[in-house]
């Protein structure tokens, strides 16, 4: 159990937790802006994944994929924006929750028949591809520094979007007062769609940059959605802040858990039963962590409302 | 839903709602179906109505938590998982002799059902307990979240424990008994689990119409009024919760005989999803509601699933279209609106 062990698998936590960020970030945002709870932000993850893989195998060019896999993601987000998601706004939670399901059998299904059963497979870029020495870590997939980088960046944007342009402006105004907003003259069924289809091409980003470290399949975003939740619930639900935190803080307690917590264990029984034992415990500890922080703060830790 | 129209209409009747008479005839169909189809021995019928019989259940104990105390459970299969687990678990020990635990104190395992649903009830109420002390100290699109979040904490503990076979899941080789029938016997589960079904909507019914579920009924509608008519509404929600979770995890129980078999599906997120449509697609409140709407998703899956493999597709728009544009359900559209909305 060396410091450089612990260092690299910090690092694989991070960028665990940051592909969690790119998720939570467009569900919180969602959430924040239209009081909307969207399940099918993990599909719109799948979409990003399949636009990316499909089109890095037809041009050769993970570049290209990359670009597609956000655009398509945020195409498909519009859409059912257009469609679906905008009747939705003034209906209760229940509704939203049994229609964003509904989406999800739609685009599972529906990828599935376009692609077939079979996960596609993504290369990781041939720029991309090395190891690196860090400190203490001899060899580091170049690839997992870039996805922490790109995920850092993202946020940054994001940051600097919601804090500093127009846009961003009309959006946080949008989260304190839809209806003096819309009196203000801001058309705010675009201002919906973008924040909506600004979700999804984070999503959809989020989806291609794992899709390499991974295989690419239907049904790839719903347990990617389900720990986003986790992170929102855990940072509070709207503020994007405590998505970031929330989800830095799944991703180490998750990564490391799994690697230490058998690892621990070993010193109070015998080797088996650490290990089943400990495979068992560290796969609930998150949600265990979940309960532990609700039990103190009911709305996360940094509640936008409040 | 063709047979409602041929229902009586007779005037000498005014009392019978229309509610009341899809529910008979939806119940009447439910009954009749499986007895004529055992009787010319197509026992696959008399399965595929038991399988609608045990959802409606599970169904029943959702709604419960939804139509009345306004708790939007997305996480209910984490109780028709353990109610399944139970039985899986029971039958395993009674089946290999082996003991549940030596320590403090032994317990064997049983192939006796009333013992099974009995611990299956109460082990799902302990559950329920702990998840909803947490859970329903938020409200909204939180608990939602957070019960979402802690059926898969249960899921991900099912499938990583491999005593129990983990992610292969654990057969049931042999039917559990019940004193004086013959459980083995297709006709007999059903009607069995038929029997069941209407405990459960006697159950849900009998508390709806209590103090406790008109308490339980303001705490959906105004916690704040009911806390100042002098009722702590914490107490309350927790309670429905409970029962909706027992109900729900004897489904699961009946599940796991009907298949000889438990695995992390009976967990899964699109299991919660799946009771949850059950529910909307009856009509939430209504005490048959899950009744049809587990009857539709059953059928649909049967027969559309015969004709396409991509039955969830048809199955994802018949249900879009279902929240968008037919609030309040197919007994909404059938019987109109309900009464308390």
């Amino acid at each position: 159990m060396t410091a450089a062990l612990i260092f690299e698998q910090v690092l694989n936590g991070l960028q665990f937790g940051l592909t969690l960020f790119l998720m939570a970030a467009g569900l919180t945002l969602v959430f924040g802006v239209m009081g909307l709870i969207n399940l099918a932000h993990g599909s719109l993850y799948m979409v990003g994944a399949f636009c990316c893989a499909w089109i890095t195998q037809q041009t050769g060019s993970f570049w290209l994929g990359l670009g597609g896999g956000v655009l398509g993601a945020a195409a498909a987000g519009a859409l059912i924006e257009m469609l679906v998601i905008r009747r939705l706004y003034d209906r209760d939670h229940l509704d939203q929750v049994l229609a964003t399901f509904a989406l999800i059998l739609i685009f599972s299904e529906g990828t599935r028949m376009v692609f077939g059963s079979m996960p596609l497979y993504l290369n990781i870029p041939a720029a991309l591809g090395g190891t690196m020495a860090l400190p203490g870590v001899e060899a580091y997939p170049v690839y997992r520094l870039f996805i922490i980088l790109a995920a850092l960046a993202v946020a940054l944007l994001l940051y600097l979007l919601i804090s500093k342009t127009r846009l961003g402006m009309r959006i946080r105004a949008g989260e304190s007062d839809r209806e003096m907003i819309a009196a203000l003259g801001v058309d705010i069924k675009t201002l919906y769609t973008i924040v909506f289809a600004l979700g999804a091409a984070i999503a959809g980003l989020s989806g291609a940059l794992v899709g390499a470290l991974r295989s690419v399949q239907v049904g790839m975003g719903e347990p990617v959605l389900i720990l986003a939740f986790v992170v929102i619930v855990i940072g509070g639900i709207g503020s994007i802040k405590g998505a970031l935190i929330g989800s830095i803080l799944i991703g180490l307690v998750d990564t490391l858990g799994r690697i230490f917590l058998p690892v621990i264990l070993k010193f109070f029984m015998e080797n088996a039963s650490a290990n089943s034992i400990g495979a068992a415990l560290s796969s609930m500890l998150i949600y265990l962590m979940m309960a532990g922080i609700l039990a103190v703060k009911p709305k996360g830790l940094f509640n936008a409302t409040n | 839903m063709q047979r409602t129209d041929t229902a009586p209409k007779s005037i000498n009747m005014p009392k019978l709602s229309r509610e009341t008479v899809v529910n008979i005839a939806v119940m009447a169909i439910l009954l009749a179906l499986p007895l004529w189809a055992s009787s010319i021995g197509e026992d696959y019928y008399v399965n595929l109505a038991s399988l609608i019989t045990i959802f409606a259940i599970a169904g029943v104990g959702l709604n419960f938590a939804i139509g009345q105390g306004g708790m939007v459970s997305f996480g209910h299969a984490a109780f028709f998982g353990i109610g399944g687990y139970t039985t899986g678990i029971a039958a395993f020990h009674s089946f290999e002799e082996t003991l549940f635990m030596a320590i403090p104190f032994a317990i064997s395992g049983t192939n006796q059902m009333l013992i099974i649903w009995i611990v299956a009830m109460v082990i799902c109420g302990i559950a329920a307990l702990a998840i909803g002390a947490i859970s329903l100290r938020t409200e909204g699109v939180y608990f939602i979240m957070i019960t979402l979040a802690f059926a898969q904490m249960i899921y991900y503990f099912a499938i990583s424990w491999p005593t129990y076979g983990g992610e292969d899941g654990l057969s049931i080789y042999l039917r559990n008994e019940l004193p004086m029938v013959d459980a083995e016997s297709a006709l007999t589960f059903f009607l069995v689990c038929f029997i069941l079904l209407l405990g459960a909507i006697f159950v849900s019914a009998r508390l709806s119409g209590s103090r406790f579920g008109a308490a339980l009924g303001t705490a959906r509608m105004n916690e704040t009024r009911l806390a100042t008519s002098g009722i702590d509404p914490f107490p309350i929600k927790l309670t429905g919760f409970v029962i909706s979770a027992m109900i729900t995890g004897l489904a699961g129980a009946l599940f796991a005989e009907l298949n000889g078999f438990v695995g992390p599906s009976m967990l899964s997120w699109h299991r919660s999803g799946e009771i949850m449509v059950f529910v909307i697609l009856g009509g939430v409140g209504r005490l048959y509601g899950p009744v049809i709407g587990a009857a539709l998703f059953v059928l649909l899956e049967t027969y559309i699933g015969e004709w396409t493999q991509h039955w969830q597709l048809l199955l994802g728009l018949a249900l879009l279209g279902v929240v968008l544009f037919a609030r309040g359900g197919v007994m909404g559209m059938i019987a109109g609106r309900a009464r308390h909305d």
